[in-house]
């Protein structure tokens, strides 16, 4: 693309989209339901930002807000400083990739990509070489003429993301838009889209259930739960210092431990009396009890009674998948907790050592 | 399997014979079995549908009985008055438009009655599939309830409504629009109106079922690209609804084309429709070949207008698509 070297180089930092006490509400009375409840986040120019939740989080109403299709209660949205919180879609320049794609039936591939520009009313040569220019960088130069309803899945996928990048929007919208597709395929789509996104230039935001897919592709990650956003960051900030219990919870697997902790410490102290430092969540200081979080991964299984075992238990069961084991082990007070290691010598009923990281992070409930 | 080296290959062949035949077999007791499920409509059909034609067909080429029925002698002549007008003292033709100009007349109307069915009809049958589903029965139902009343009788009633002395004009009397009636009855709006009326139902539900099955979210992608309501009713919703607008409009102008109680209680007979003029040759002029003839045109216009309609309106779909 013609814009590529620009935007790479223009202020990574500048704000793209700007939500700011954003409201839903859908359907009245008793049966009144939040989608979203005063939601403010921050996306920046030139970045891959993702909205991760379950389903029924409020996710796919930001994105919606975002694109024009619902309009919100109350709050704002600006889009590179100017408010579009009251404009139609086809004002805003914001495009979607929809979840099951919405290609048009009755319209050739070669169409469907050129509507946007069609549309626009651009001049036919512009559209005819931008349609060219998106059917390359899909690699669908070969099925120009043909009907969409003679596509495969990942093939309607290319097209779809084609249509809604050829306008060249300020911001991609895509709504799930890998969930339909096959593992392997999801897998291919999701570096592809990491591609398109960097020689593109254009800020994405992508919508998800999939905490790995958030993990794989996005610079910065918005998890939400019940119309809310709990945390937003990095994806390595995301996984290793989960700030709510949610957020730990909904990303990968974890053990989540009670833990004590006094004030002014900067260790907790575990069940069976192993002291471990605390990682606390910003401008947060709870003194008592606490929950903490460790990730399988980060703990391993060692001798009884060995010097560095923090923690006893019982190996309960040895899940086997693929790349490792996950080692389920009863702790002599009582929880169960999930150890990951390449390989394991120990056997069901044995009992183990279980060392810990040199740091654990506190949870907000 | 273990049985396999038993077999020859003569065996083989053989039993792959016999069963490419009990398969064969098999195959055309289902295809007469499928056939079987068409006979009560194809009895029917031949019974009163192909039959009678097959007597309008004789009969237009034989010669008027004096008292109406024909008298066996074969004659081209109900086709050629059609179109010539034989001079009364010598016999010679002459070519004449009034039957042409009926017929032309005729279609006019019915054309602009189905463009105007379909005007109205669209936004209505919009409407109600945009409802959720559990209201459509019901808005469904609505437009269904003329049914429940004959044809005639809400013919009659329109009538009464707008005559002279109907409520319409003495409404506008009553307020002081105008100080005597405005003639509608027995006009050409009069029987547009009618055929409006009467078959709007029939443009209304083939559009609701094309409309209803129109995917919301290709809307919804069409104004994301920048698509206005115009754009969007001009390039989504009217492609993917065509099938909807061809079946009812062929719904409404095939029966509007050979309306009878409508242009004769509400045009009252002033100017013909061509169900009117094949009426009055079984009826009062007694030229029973001639009647026949004019339905038999009658037919071959429809026949050949919907082959161009349904031909120019799928290629249209084809190449937008």
């Amino acid at each position: 693309m013609a814009q590529n070297g620009v935007s790479q180089g223009a202020d990574t930092h500048k704000n793209m989209i700007l939500a700011e006490g954003v409201v839903k509400t859908f359907g009245q009375g008793e049966h009144m339901v939040t989608a979203l409840d005063n939601v403010s986040v921050t996306i920046r120019q030139n970045e891959f930002f993702t909205l991760l939740g379950p389903s029924g989080c409020g996710k796919t109403t930001l994105l919606r807000l975002i694109a024009g299709f619902d309009l919100p209660d109350r709050g704002n949205i600006l889009l590179d400083g100017q408010e579009i919180g009251h404009l139609p879609p086809y004002k805003r320049p914001v495009n979607t990739v929809f979840q099951n794609y919405a290609l048009f039936p009755h319209m050739s591939v070669a169409r469907n990509i050129g509507f946007g520009l069609e549309m626009q009313g651009r001049p036919a040569k512009e559209i005819s070489e931008a349609t060219d220019r998106m059917l390359a960088l899909v690699q669908m130069e070969h099925l120009a003429d043909r009907q969409t309803d003679q596509l495969s899945g990942g093939q309607q996928q290319r097209v779809a993301l084609a249509r809604a990048l050829a306008p060249h929007p300020k911001v991609l919208l895509l709504d799930e838009p890998l969930s339909a597709l096959d593992l392997k395929l999801r897998k291919e789509m999701q570096i592809e889209l990491k591609r398109l996104q960097h020689e593109t230039g254009i800020t994405f935001v992508f919508v998800t259930h999939d905490q790995e897919e958030a993990l794989t592709m996005s610079d910065r990650i918005a998890v939400m739960s019940a119309g809310d956003i709990l945390q937003v960051g990095p994806p390595k900030e995301i996984y290793n210092n989960p700030a709510r219990r949610f957020v730990a919870d909904f990303i990968g697997d974890i053990n989540i431990l009670e833990a004590d902790l006094t004030s002014g410490d900067t260790q907790a102290t575990l069940p069976g009396g192993a002291r471990i430092n605390a990682i606390l969540p910003n401008s947060w200081a709870p003194t008592g009890r606490v929950n903490v979080a460790i990730r399988p991964e980060d703990m391993a299984l060692t001798q009884p009674g060995a010097d560095n075992a923090a923690l006893h238990g019982t190996v309960q069961n040895i899940v086997y998948f693929g790349s490792g084991h996950n080692v389920h082990v009863a702790l002599d007070s009582g929880l169960d907790i999930i150890v990951r290691c390449a390989g394991t010598s120990h056997e069901v009923g044995a009992l183990v050592g279980i060392t810990l990281p040199d740091a654990v992070q506190v949870l907000v409930d | 399997m273990t049985q396999s080296s038993f077999i020859t290959p003569a065996q083989q062949a053989e039993s792959d014979a016999k069963l490419a035949a009990a398969k064969a077999q098999t195959d055309a007791d289902a295809r007469r079995r499928r056939l079987q499920l068409l006979s009560p409509s194809v009895l029917l059909i031949g019974i009163f549908g192909l039959f009678p034609l097959t007597i309008t067909l004789i009969y237009s080429f034989l010669s008027p009985g004096s008292y109406g029925g024909v008298t066996w002698e074969f004659s081209t002549n109900a086709y050629v008055q059609f179109l010539f007008e034989a001079d009364i003292f010598d016999d010679t033709l002459s070519f004449s438009t009034t039957y042409l100009s009926i017929f032309s007349r005729s279609i006019g109307l019915a054309l602009v009655a189905t463009v105007g069915a379909l005007i109205i009809g669209f936004p209505t049958a919009y409407f109600i599939a945009s409802k959720r589903p559990e209201q459509r029965n019901f808005w469904l139902f609505l437009i269904t309830l003329p049914f429940w009343t004959n044809l005639l009788i809400r013919t009659y009633a329109i009538l009464l409504i707008i005559r002279d002395e109907g409520i319409i004009n003495l409404g506008l009397m009553g307020v002081g629009i105008t100080d005597k009636p405005i003639g509608i009855l027995y006009t050409d709006f009069a029987v547009f109106m009618g055929l409006i009326y009467s078959y709007l139902p029939f443009m209304v539900l083939p559009l609701y079922a094309s409309l209803e099955k129109l995917d919301f979210r290709l809307v919804e992608a069409a104004y994301d690209l920048y698509a206005s309501r115009f754009q969007v009713l001009r390039h989504i919703i009217i492609p993917m609804a065509k099938p909807g607008i061809v079946a009812g409009c062929i719904l409404v102008f095939i029966p509007g084309l050979g309306a009878y109680i409508t242009p004769e209680l509400l045009g009252g007979g002033k100017d013909l429709m061509i169900g009117n003029l094949i009426a009055l040759q079984f009826g009062g002029s007694r030229n029973w070949p001639f009647g026949s003839a004019a339905a038999l045109i009658l037919m071959v216009v429809v026949m050949l207008s919907l082959i161009v309609y349904v031909r120019h309106a799928g290629k249209g779909g084809a190449s937008h698509g």
